[in-house]
């Protein structure tokens, strides 16, 4: 009972639990199954976290290396303009090959995105929070330039199904974002890749010195971070059947590194965990969903969400509990010492 | 030590002088083309940031070329900084009247001062301003949000006319606080009161976007029931609704009636495909009011302080015959 209690990610768990418990009472539908599928505000939210869940998992390996990646949000918005506009050019954009072609080209602006922020950082040596700051404001101009400031729509079957379809009962998406979360739980915890990207993240000096080669390792999270958000920008506008290069992915870098931070992942690299990156971009998710669910009323919707994530993050500290719990099973203690003194 | 800098800054305030003479000259070679009865009409645009606003910018620009009106246009990328030094260069140019599309409402006092003293007349464009002298500007052109929300919601009064069940009303909301998110809830509120059965069960943000209209009304239909119409404050929030019930089931514009303000072209085209009911127009094209009001001032007739855009509401069919001409 007590190793379950001091387990790291318990308190965050607990409030996802009591979240979700939350909307289970206040959905008609909180489960079921329609059409031949799952269906429900349970399905709902995993899958409206599908995003959140990619961009939050490059940014948890991009964190673990001590560094920090800003432009995740432009990114998603370059990769669903790229997507759309070819996909609007094409004769017939039912027509799968197609689709497929113009996911490979966002995925590949994606990457290049990620390489342009790994080379500065790794190579030019630029700080991270700079040399991703650069993108995160230019890659907005990029995707705005490419769609001539318009929202590009586009009316396809298969790349809507990125984001609204089914496979076997479960939303596409969050496959996506399970099949993304899976890979790199074996890269990184199967392989000693795990081990290098701590080992940079404490100490890059000492990882070159100890003959890991730290600039490529620093280069690849980048890479990476750039293609789960290319992913993320994807389903985001496959989901709206359109690229908003405005508001895509507009301000989620903060969400994925609030998760980041949920689950318990250092700021300042080295320690990560993929697992507490997972519940904290739901609980992120979970939360929208409840504001919305518990009629809180629009100007409220901040302060509520700050106040749950304040309660979330002061019940991760065993300090404040050990304050707030410790002084209920203690006052009679503490009295007692109190009357001699 | 002291000499050699008052030197400088006099040197430097000759050169300045110099300049602004510079400009002082160019601004009379164009006022002088006011001899030939050309009006010169100085106009800072917000920006570029939407659809919406692009087609603001070219109704201007095709309406100050027909009306014979000599444009200068600037575009203040959506900062009041750049917005400021623009008005400030027409009033060094010294055109006949200044324009702008205020990017914020409050902090406009000074350089309105400034034109009201050089003479040269302020007119507002589809925002306003919180000076309290209304002096400082002629005219105010733009749209009444609240009359839009009230059109909507009259609409919605006849469409249920003489039906007394209860008719469950969701409601996604524009950007918390912002002026057409506030107008438009209580002029829509203000419209249905009269009738207790139209009942507003759940009113949400969804930030005008897309994206958020969708996971708003994802929400709404998991935790209402019944609902029968959604009010959304703009198309595009309509549009990311329609996704969610159609995820649910759901026929949009049947099973739930659809009503949305802007009329964008994406929604007219989903109104003349019946997933919308009804759209009440916002309309960016106030070019030619702006040019008729430019004239006024110029000829220093009395101009009404609010003048409203001309703007309509658009039902299914109307959406049909109106979308092929539509500009934006």
């Amino acid at each position: 009972m007590t190793t379950i209690l001091k387990n790291r990610l318990f308190w965050p768990a607990l409030i996802l639990a009591v979240m979700l418990g939350v909307n289970a009472f206040t959905s008609n539908q909180f489960i079921a199954i329609q059409d031949g599928h799952l269906f429900g505000t349970l399905i709902d939210i995993l899958r409206g976290s599908a995003p959140l869940i990619l961009v939050a998992l490059g940014m948890t390996l991009v964190i673990a290396t001590g560094g920090i990646d800003l432009s995740v949000g432009s990114v998603m918005a370059i990769s669903g303009a790229v997507a759309c506009l070819l996909i609007s050019d094409l004769d017939n954009q039912n027509s799968l090959g197609g689709v497929l072609i113009a996911i490979g080209a966002a995925i590949l602006v994606s990457l290049a995105a990620g390489l342009w922020n790994g080379t500065l950082v790794a190579v030019v040596g630029i700080q991270p929070i700079i040399a991703t700051l650069i993108l995160m404001v230019a890659g907005r101009g990029l995707a705005q330039l490419f769609t001539e400031g318009q929202i590009i729509n586009v009316q396809s079957g298969p790349y809507s199904t990125l984001a609204s379809g089914f496979f076997l009962a479960l939303p596409v998406a969050l496959l996506i974002a399970a099949a993304a979360v899976a890979l790199t739980v074996l890269l990184t915890r199967r392989t000693a890749l795990g081990l290098l990207l701590e080992s940079v993240g404490g100490s890059p000096t000492a990882s070159r010195l100890a003959g890991i080669s730290a600039r490529r390792i620093t280069v690849m999270v980048y890479v990476v971070a750039g293609a789960f958000a290319g992913l993320a920008g994807l389903i985001a506008s496959a989901d709206i059947k359109s690229a908003d290069s405005i508001s895509a992915g507009n301000l989620i870098e903060l969400d994925a590194i609030l998760a980041v931070v949920i689950g318990g992942t250092a700021l300042i690299g080295g320690r990560f965990s993929i697992a507490g990156t997972v519940l904290g971009a739901i609980i992120i998710q979970t939360l929208k969903v409840t504001v919305v669910a518990v009629d809180i009323p629009a100007e409220a919707n901040l302060l509520f969400k700050s106040v749950v994530v304040v309660a979330l993050c002061l019940s991760q500290s065993p300090d404040f509990r050990a304050k707030v719990f410790g002084r209920f099973t203690s006052r009679p203690a503490a009295e007692k010492v109190g009357i001699p003194a | 030590m002291r000499r050699t800098l008052s030197v400088a800054v006099f040197g430097g305030l000759l050169a300045v002088s110099a300049l602004a003479g510079c400009g002082d000259s160019d601004g009379g070679a164009e006022g002088g083309g006011g001899d030939d009865g050309q009006i010169v009409l100085g106009f800072s645009q917000v920006g570029a940031e939407s659809g919406w606003r692009t087609a603001n910018t070219e109704s201007i620009k095709a309406s100050a070329t027909a009306a014979g009106i000599k444009l200068q246009f600037s575009d203040a990328q959506g900062k009041q900084e750049n917005q400021i030094s623009d008005i400030r260069g027409f009033i060094t140019q010294k055109v006949d009247v200044i324009a702008f599309s205020p990017v914020v409402t409050s902090g406009w006092d000074a350089v309105l001062k400034e034109a009201k003293d050089a003479g040269i007349p302020v007119i507002l464009t589809d925002r306003a301003v919180d000076s309290q002298d209304t002096s400082l500007y002629q005219s105010f052109i733009g749209s009444d949000f609240k009359v839009e929300g009230t059109k909507a919601g009259e609409w919605l009064v006849k469409e249920y006319e003489g039906k007394t069940g209860d008719v469950n009303i969701v409601e996604l909301q524009g950007t918390t606080g912002s002026a057409p998110a506030i107008d438009r809830q209580t002029g829509f509120a203000d419209a249905i009161k009269a009738n207790p059965n139209l009942k507003i069960v759940k009113s949400q943000t969804g930030d005008f976007k897309r994206a958020d209209g969708k996971t708003v009304m994802e929400t709404f239909l998991q935790s209402v029931p019944k609902i029968d119409v959604l009010y959304a404050h703009n198309d595009d929030m309509g549009l990311g609704a329609i996704e969610a019930i159609k995820a649910a089931g759901k026929k949009p514009g049947q099973d739930i009636k659809i009503i949305t303000v802007d009329a964008v072209k994406d929604g007219m085209t989903a109104l003349a495909a019946g997933e919308i009911n009804f759209i009440v127009e916002c309309s960016p094209l106030l070019g030619d009011q702006l040019m008729e009001t430019v004239k006024a001032v110029k000829d220093g007739k009395p101009v009404e302080k609010r003048i409203l855009t001309k703007e309509g509401t658009f039902t299914q069919e109307e959406a049909k015959a109106a979308l092929p001409t539509r500009k934006y």
